[in-house]
């Protein structure tokens, strides 16, 4: 794929429909500006070719997958439990959520109940997800409009975060955290008490980082009507999550269709009015400190009962049994070959990921594994906005627009 | 808003397109003709309220005369009500009407679909290849392209997978 020079007959066709006016060619000299795939700017690896006035950037062409992995493909010949850890690998700043997703999905699929346990331990795991990948999104708009303190105070937060999923799971980053029908062992005592230390912890520190930049003026002048989009035009695009809610569509796939017990809480799902960087900062924000709310709510409330639902095809026997019991040992056998019977069916399940409603289309034809799999990515869907909204903004707007819509290359390139 | 008002609504205006209906899956699910697609998509935004694209791809079943599928999702955001359209289309002649013009989230959603399966979207601005290389000259989420090498002889999966 690689750097490619400027096709300018190319652009105007791309970009018609978003009132360019590149027929002054002859007078004007346009410079070109390679932006990524590797800057440090981007983070991640996507490239944008900008076509630029002086500052002010008058079109952009966006080159994605660079990281493609063909995850639809490899799904294709997966039991369904080894999908798992693909989708780990989609958002990896809130990877819980995305793996939670795939087992309601793989869960509604079987037409299997979960137990309250096991959906209060999901949304206190989700939430904290959430706050993970919201305190990364945040700060990082700090850094790249020159705040870079914020951003080395909350990371420690997040590694407070990211050592809970230790606790729970026992990996930090890519999590396959969770089974099919809930979890592979409960919560420690330990993880409970870092939850708690954590949700002392941290309202002190996010004021602080409010403090930091929510009325600073600098920032304020850098963010408040930069990067914005109209609510028609987030909806026409599809936008999902944090950026739609940010121009004023309240839409929360947590309130619209509840799953995993949502609908025992109550929260606000904050909207915004401009669509602009501020106001996915502040909707980012207030959503951070409504995810503590549901923590505290679900863990003083969490119910007694096992941590896993029977699932018999997808619940691992116990240890001890597999070695002594000869139906035990059968059934794990089966089990991890991926030789469970699925019924015959197709659906459409969502969550809504840090970055926005994650889907999972799944046409499972009875086999091992499903006969499709797509992955409905919101950052895919959305970041086709960023040419449109950053045409006649600066080269910094256009930076702080990018980091501001959370656009993350795993989820981008599936 | 019941089901049976909507289909109702869809068979009155665009009966004959509509090959058929499925009300047991979890979403309503109408199998629609492709000729037509544009046509109903632009009549479900516009006077039922389906105003936001969730989804969109393809699926590909070789043993079909139609082998390529196209998947939509919509979603009536006011009613919170959401619909599936499927229509089928040969690989021969894979060519199917965008609907970038009615949803501009529809772009990309459909340069994946003819990344992967090839399916040729008429009016689309852009439709060049989004994820794999440009000059890669198959499409392979279809069927016929196997995950692992076909060439090798030494393995064999006739027990485990497809």
């Amino acid at each position: 794929m690689g750097a490619r020079g400027l096709n300018i007959e190319r652009m105007k066709t791309i970009n018609s429909e978003h009132h360019l006016d590149l027929t002054q060619q002859d007078e004007k000299v346009y410079s070109t500006l390679n932006l990524g795939p590797t800057h440090p700017a981007t983070h991640g690896i996507f490239q944008n070719v900008l076509t630029m006035n002086g500052e002010t950037i008058v079109g952009a062409e966006q080159t994605i997958g660079y990281i493609h992995r063909a995850f639809e493909k490899i799904a294709e010949r997966r039991p369904y439990y080894q999908i798992t850890t693909l989708t780990d690998r989609l958002n990896y700043c809130s990877s819980p959520i995305n793996n939670i997703g795939w087992h309601l999905a793989v869960e509604k699929l079987l037409g299997v109940e979960t137990n309250k346990r096991v959906d209060y331990m999901r949304i206190i795991v989700m939430e904290l997800a959430r706050i993970a990948d919201h305190l990364v999104c945040n700060s990082v708009i700090g850094v790249d409009s020159g705040a870079l303190t914020g951003f080395v105070y909350v990371f420690q937060e997040r590694e407070a975060i990211y050592e809970i999923f230790e606790e729970i799971c026992g990996a930090r980053l890519t999590t396959n955290l969770g089974r099919v029908g809930g979890f592979d062992r409960d919560f420690s005592p330990i993880a409970i008490q870092k939850i708690k230390a954590l949700l002392k912890r941290l309202p002190k520190i996010l004021h602080e980082f409010e403090n930091l930049l929510m009325r600073n003026r600098i920032f304020m002048d850098r963010t408040i009507n930069v990067g914005g989009i109209s609510a028609e035009r987030a909806l026409s695009y599809s936008f999902t999550g944090p950026n739609l809610r940010a121009a004023g569509i309240d839409y929360d796939v947590r309130v619209q269709e509840p799953y995993s017990s949502y609908n025992d809480f109550d929260f606000i799902v904050p909207v915004g009015e401009n669509g602009d960087i501020y106001d996915r900062f502040c909707v980012r924000e207030t959503e951070m400190w409504e995810s503590m709310k549901l923590i505290t709510n679900a863990l003083n409330n969490l119910p007694e009962g096992k941590f896993n639902t029977e699932v018999p095809d997808f619940f691992m026997p116990p240890k001890e049994d597999v070695y002594s019991k000869m139906e035990s040992l059968i059934s794990q056998f089966k089990m991890v070959m991926g030789e469970i019977d699925i019924p015959q069916k197709e659906i459409y399940s969502a969550v809504e990921a840090g970055n926005g409603e994650l889907g999972f289309y799944v046409v499972a034809d009875g086999g091992r594994s499903p006969y499709r799999l797509h992955f409905r990515r919101p950052g895919f869907i959305y970041y086709q906005a960023f040419p449109e909204i950053i045409t006649g903004a600066s080269l910094s707007d256009a930076i702080l627009t990018m980091s501001s819509m959370n656009v993350i290359a795993g989820e981008l390139d599936a | 808003m019941e089901n049976s008002i909507l289909l109702q609504a869809l068979k009155d205006k665009l009966g004959k397109s509509i090959l058929s209906v499925d009300e047991t899956s979890d979403v309503l699910t109408v199998t629609v003709d492709s000729e037509a697609i544009s046509t109903i998509i632009a009549f479900l935004k516009e006077k039922q309220d389906f105003i936001f694209l969730t989804d969109l791809c393809g699926i590909h079943y070789p043993e079909q005369e139609k082998e390529l599928g196209i998947i939509y999702h919509l979603h009536n955001l006011v009613k919170n009500k959401r619909i599936r359209l499927k229509t089928f289309v040969t690989k021969a002649n894979p060519k199917i009407q965008s609907i970038v013009s009615l949803f501009s989230g529809a772009n990309w959603m459909e340069r994946e679909t003819f990344d992967f399966y090839g399916v040729e979207f008429v009016g689309h601005p852009n439709l060049v290849r989004i994820l794999n290389v440009e000059y890669m000259d198959y499409h392979p989420m279809r069927k016929e392209y196997p995950l692992e090498d076909a060439t090798r002889l030494d393995k064999d999966d006739s027990f485990f997978g497809r």
